[in-house]
């Protein structure tokens, strides 16, 4: 007999293994709409299996709890089992050895304090109010519930151009979203229970780069009404577009140069090429919307008064998004050479990009915004970019997909570390950035927070600092013109209806703070709709594509096809778009994983596809 | 066109075609449980899965459409296997109480249980619980539920009610009423469509023959003097069980089956329902002369399902509805007063029965409002055409014995007219026959207004009524009448007079009629309500000489005093729940 012996998996543990990253990648793709409950009680059945089996609470407990949870469902307990349950919970949660048995009842505990009422309904009526009303899931998880299913499909096809025709019905920024969309689609895709999620973003992208030129859509005839549309960003733009086709004469009012809000000013254009926005935008133009640029709406005399909206239009659609930078309010912020990100990147918009050449670069924060301002300064000439995060890397806010992109184009990240001051030169010019030490902390809302750390203050010898914590919206003026704000935000319904303003509607950024292009052009939609039926119509959008039936065929599992990306050393060099689209061969593959959720399973049923709306 | 092979042979189908269909034309039938064409193709009980060659797992031959080149396997072992053990789980669930199931012989799952040679049981059993308001006319049984959703699809596309739904998730997803209701407080109108298209006995209507057949009911104890009353669209569906044919299954012979069972007196609905076109006709000719104090159409209110409908969807609209009664409640009040004092009996001595194709009947007879002596209901108990198969096949009479016979008189005899009562049209026809009588003092060509025929959802015509035009609409099924109404409120149409039934295609296809899966009976049925009319002496309600009878001895004229307070009603006098918010 050997002493020692190298620990080898067994042939169980190493298929349980495989089982278990199954059920991972199930658990990710989870439907909307499950009871809660249920869910709760098979957690439990999975948690008791695992009890190693010694200690009382969590052997004996956990099952105990797992039928209570039954008897809910079962409509044969009372609200003393509730309490019961509670109690039970709380003393497993209390007295069981390991992490296993406690935290196993800490989901039970977490559950009652987080859906009581559940349990409640269940006890006093016998069921539950939960309910697959979208039951495919990218179509479900899209803000501007795009027949995803449906486009994938005709992309299958090789009919690219119905796709786009397809989209459209929902979301006029096909391009945009094709190359900027955060693609929540994407987030609980079914075909993660076979492998991994369809890359939608990047069918999306094959069929706008193939789909050829396509005819405006047909207007309905006219109503005769005006609409003002404040703010000429994608949900202004998404707005007018489709009223537009209901027959009402929309005139957007935008304070820049040119139309496109923070697809055009705020995303590069190595993400976004303006040349292909002016595509998204000149086909939902060619409804006939008219465009006051460089017209701001306020109580300036150079500006037009929102009273000159209401009065002289039937409606008016206020999005003007949150173009503002957020300040850190720390000393020496005021120095020259300290800019916000929001307008280092407009400035790029408009032409005036800044040169950073040699010069050293801080980018403070770890959104999106903050790895546009990052890769944009590597763009500009800097010999050095670091990007200041007080949390981990681990924690950004921004795709992780950026964030590798910066890195490999050089920039560092200096995580853990929390500007403290800005010091500046004689001239008032910024020398260096001065940064606290932090370590990782306790988890708060979800979120680990970070804590002071015994170490010295860090400095950091620097020529720029670009600012990207967050933008603010420019709420004021319309305050005073009696519209509801709150929070520095205005307070809109999701229905885009303001309370006590007749025929003033609101959505996008303004109204959400800053948040996803494809959330903007949702609220733009909803306008639409609502504001038609204020007006008295109830004009439907639709489009005459008919989706393929579903080909039978079998499904065996498949990678994904990933977008590639221009070399780095190539792409740091100028303003280019850097991904690079799916071929032929690829979109084609990619299109055929699709599972059909909109035919098989609860799709066909209820809910699958809406034709119009 | 497309090639494909089914189980080897090569067949052409049409592009599109699904597989079911594909294999139907090759004469190769598979089974199906859910499926009920172009209303419920959704592939829920996976028993009409197919092997397709190349492809791994089997598929549903409901709502999957053939491609060039497919080769199919209806009935490859894998396709048996699974068939076989889905039955089964479906099984696992199911109250296997056939003998004594109503459905029992007329049930789906029975039918591909047996077919397919089951076998030996190997699952546990788990029945799950009933909880279901017994004296509701519609019955609930969630023991014998497949989960077909069939009872869903129905409510939602063809009649707009949304009654039935998705209840609970996961393991636990169930069918129950919307919205969490109670049957009670839902807005069903009661049609009994769901009933007739759930493939086992999930889905029925409430049983009422104790009263009547058993023990110790009324026929037995024959403590009262007992009467009934049999409905238009009845005689054209009673002999589907019985396999009889159109000449043998006359309604004489329903008259002497009835008698048969027991009972006194034996009317004919179709008096009443010539009697409903006097007071229906002279009301529309009334509110025509002083328009504008009506609200426009006026609707038929001889159809219950259709009346709690519209009191529950747009009850703004319920003064449309004509005030006249439906024939079933005519006639219970007719048979409860001038009957009454005709044989010298007291109201509460008699016990009034009706056989009806209906489930909404169950209710309405039982409405505050029905009772005209104040002595109780003026029909005791509706019985529909289900349950007066079942009780006389219990009689284990042959049928073929039963000799014809005549309705009673005085109130026994109906008319051409009165018998299409029961298709879609045949109320506007007959109320147009008489109306064109009324107006111009001749009568037309009985088939003069035939093109209100039909089983189109929406129809309408416009008729000349000496120098005026009539413009009518008539729907059958209730999502059309939903349809027409909004178009009526949008002003995109208007209407004089609209008839409407509940049920597509009208009584001959009501919830109370024999159920036939995965038929719709509508057509045949009807047809043979037209040919019992073309055969009739007399064609015109108007010229029923029962009806002129009473009116001469009794009523006096339409619209009396005494015909407003026997056969008229105020549709307002009862509550029913409203349609829940937010549509």
């Amino acid at each position: 007999m050997s002493r020692l012996k190298v620990m080898t998996k067994s042939r169980a543990e190493s298929v349980v293994d495989d089982l278990y990253k199954d059920l991972e990648r199930r658990i990710i793709a989870s439907p909307p709409g499950l009871c809660p409950v249920d869910m709760t009680a098979s957690f439990l059945k999975l948690f008791h299996a695992q009890t190693c089996g010694k200690c009382v609470p969590c052997r004996i407990g956990l099952g105990l709890l797992e039928d209570l949870l039954e008897d809910v469902l079962d409509g044969k307990a009372s609200l003393e089992t509730l309490d019961t349950i509670e109690r039970t919970a709380k003393s497993i949660y209390d007295s069981a050895d390991c992490a296993i048995g406690y935290e196993a009842a800490r989901t039970v505990l977490k559950g009652l304090e987080g859906f009581r009422d559940d349990f409640i309904e269940h006890i006093q009526t016998g069921h539950c109010s939960c309910h697959l009303e979208l039951p495919v899931p990218c179509v479900a998880k899209c803000p501007a519930s795009v027949d995803i299913p449906g486009y994938i499909s005709l992309v299958a096809q090789g009919r690219y151009q119905e796709a786009v025709t397809l989209i459209r019905k929902d979301n006029p920024f096909v391009t945009a979203c094709a190359l900027v969309c955060e693609h929540p689609c994407e987030e609980k895709c079914r075909r993660n229970f076979v492998d991994d999620a369809i890359n939608i973003r990047g069918l999306k992208r094959y069929a706008v780069d193939h789909c050829g030129d396509i005819e405006p859509p047909i207007c309905s005839p006219s109503t005769g009404k005006k609409i003002a549309i404040v703010g000429g960003g994608p949900s202004g733009l998404s707005a007018a577009y489709y009223l537009q086709q209901m027959g009402h004469q929309c005139t957007i009012f935008e304070q820049r140069k040119e139309l496109g809000g923070m697809l055009y000013y705020g995303i590069p254009n190595y993400r976004l090429p303006k040349v292909r926005l002016k595509y998204d935008i000149d086909h939902i133009l060619s409804t006939g919307v008219e465009v006051k640029c460089e017209t701001s709406i306020g109580d300036d005399e150079n500006q037009i008064s929102f009273k000159m909206l209401t009065g002289n239009y039937d409606a008016v659609y206020v999005s003007i998004g949150a173009h503002t930078d957020k300040k850190l309010g720390i000393p020496g912020e005021d120095a020259k050479g300290v800019v916000s990100a929001v307008q280092m990147l407009r400035d790029i918009g408009e032409g005036n990009a800044p040169d950073f050449t040699g010069k050293n670069v801080i980018v403070v924060g770890g959104g999106n915004v903050a790895m546009d301002a990052t890769r944009s300064a590597i763009r500009l000439g800097a010999k050095n970019v670091s990007v200041l995060y007080r949390r981990r890397k681990a924690d950004m806010t921004a795709l992780s997909d950026e964030i590798e992109a910066a890195i490999a184009e050089g920039a560092e990240i200096l995580e853990l570390h929390a500007p403290k001051r800005i010091e500046k030169n004689r001239k008032g010019h910024v020398v260096s950035m001065v940064a606290d030490p932090k370590v990782i902390g306790l988890i708060r809302g979800g979120r680990p927070s970070p804590a002071d750390s015994k170490e010295a203050e860090l400095h950091i010898p620097c020529d720029i600092v670009i600012i990207a914590i967050g933008q603010d919206i420019v709420w004021e003026p319309f305050e005073r013109a009696g519209l509801p704000v709150k929070r520095g935000r205005l307070l809109a319904d999701d229905d885009c209806i303001m309370e006590n303003c007749k025929g003033i509607f609101a959505g996008g950024d303004c109204v959400t703070g800053p948040a996803t292009v494809i959330r903007a052009i949702a609220a733009g939609k909803v306008a639409a709709a609502n504001i038609d039926s204020y007006l008295g119509f109830n004009h439907k959008i639709d489009c005459d594509v008919a989706i393929p039936d579903p080909s039978i065929e079998n499904k065996p599992p498949c990678g994904r096809v990933n977008m590639k990306e221009r070399n780095t050393t190539e792409r740091k060099q100028d303003f280019d778009l850097v991904e690079i689209g799916m071929t032929c061969q690829e979109a084609t593959q990619e299109a055929h994983r699709c599972l059909r959720c909109d035919h098989f399973g609860y799709g066909i049923f209820k809910g699958g596809r809406q034709e119009e709306w | 066109m497309v090639n494909i092979k089914v189980n080897d042979i090569p067949v052409e189908v049409k592009e599109g075609t699904t597989i079911l269909e594909a294999c139907k034309q090759a004469k190769f039938n598979i089974p199906t449980l859910c499926y009920l064409k172009d209303i419920n193709d959704i592939g829920a009980c996976r028993v009409c899965v197919v092997e397709i060659k190349g492809i791994d797992r089997l598929v549903t031959s409901c709502n999957n459409v053939v491609k060039e080149g497919m080769e199919i396997y209806t009935n490859s072992p894998k396709v048996r296997e699974s068939r076989r053990i889905n039955i089964k789980m479906i099984l696992s669930q199911h109250n296997c109480d056939c003998p004594t199931c109503p459905r029992s012989g007329n049930c789906q799952l029975q039918k591909i249980a047996n077919d397919l040679e089951s076998g030996i049981y190997d699952f546990k059993k788990k029945i799950p619980v009933n909880n279901w308001p017994k004296d509701f006319p519609l019955i609930r049984d969630e023991s014998k539920c497949v989960k077909c959703m069939r009872c869903i699809q129905i409510c939602d596309k063809i009649q707009s009610l949304n009654i039935w739904d998705i209840a609970k998730t996961g393991s636990r997803t169930t069918v129950n009423v919307s919205h969490g209701r109670n049957i009670k407080d839902a807005d069903c109108a009661l049609c009994g469509q769901c009933i007739i298209h759930c493939p086992t006995n999930a889905l029925s209507s409430r049983d009422d023959k104790r009263p009547v057949f058993s023990q110790n009911g009324i026929l037995s104890t024959r403590t009262k003097t007992t009467v009934v009353q049999v409905a238009p669209a009845v005689r054209t569906a009673w002999a589907e069980s019985f396999n009889l044919n159109r000449k043998f299954a006359t309604p004489a012979r329903l008259a002497g089956a009835l008698r048969a069972m027991g009972f006194d007196y034996v009317f004919d609905t179709t008096f009443s329902a010539d009697l409903t076109i006097m007071e229906e006709g002279s009301e529309l000719l009334e509110r025509l002369k002083n328009p504008e104090n009506y609200q426009w159409p006026m609707f038929t209110s001889c159809c219950p399902g259709w009346v709690r409908f519209l009191k529950s969807q747009y009850p703004e609209m319920t003064p449309c509805l004509s005030t006249a009664k439906s024939p079933q409640q005519m006639q219970g009040a007719i048979i409860k007063n001038y009957f009454a004092d005709k044989i010298h009996e007291d109201p509460e001595n008699i016990y009034s029965v009706s056989i009806m194709p209906c489930v909404a009947k169950k209710a309405e007879c039982a409405l505050p409002t029905m009772d005209s002596t104040g002595t109780g209901p003026d029909v005791d108990a509706v019985l529909n055409t289900r349950e007066f198969i079942n009780y006389l096949r219990s009689l284990n009479i042959d049928i073929l014995d039963i000799p014809e016979d005549h309705f009673d008189s005085p109130i026994g005899d109906g008319t051409g007219a009165g018998v299409i009562f029961g298709a879609t049209g045949g109320v506007m026809e007959a109320a147009l026959r008489s109306a064109y009588y009324l107006t111009t003092g001749s009568n037309p060509e009985p088939d003069a207004f035939k093109n209100v025929r039909g089983l189109d959802g929406w129809k309408e015509a416009t008729i000349e009524l000496n120098g005026t035009e009539l413009k009518v609409a008539i729907v059958s099924g209730l999502g059309n009448a939903r349809k027409l109404i909004k178009a009526i409120k949008q002003g995109k149409v208007f209407y004089h007079f609209v008839e409407v039934m509940a049920c597509p295609g009208g009584c001959v296809n009501g919830g109370g009629q024999p159920i036939h899966e995965g038929k719709e009976m509508a057509d045949i049925r009807s047809k043979n309500l037209y040919f019992l009319d073309s055969t009739s002496e007399i064609r015109f309600s108007h010229e029923n000489p029962d009806v002129l009878k009473v009116y001469d001895e009794y009523l006096e004229k339409p619209l009396s005093r005494l015909s407003h307070k026997l056969l008229h009603t105020d549709h307002d006098a009862w509550e029913m729940p409203l349609a829940p918010k937010k549509r």
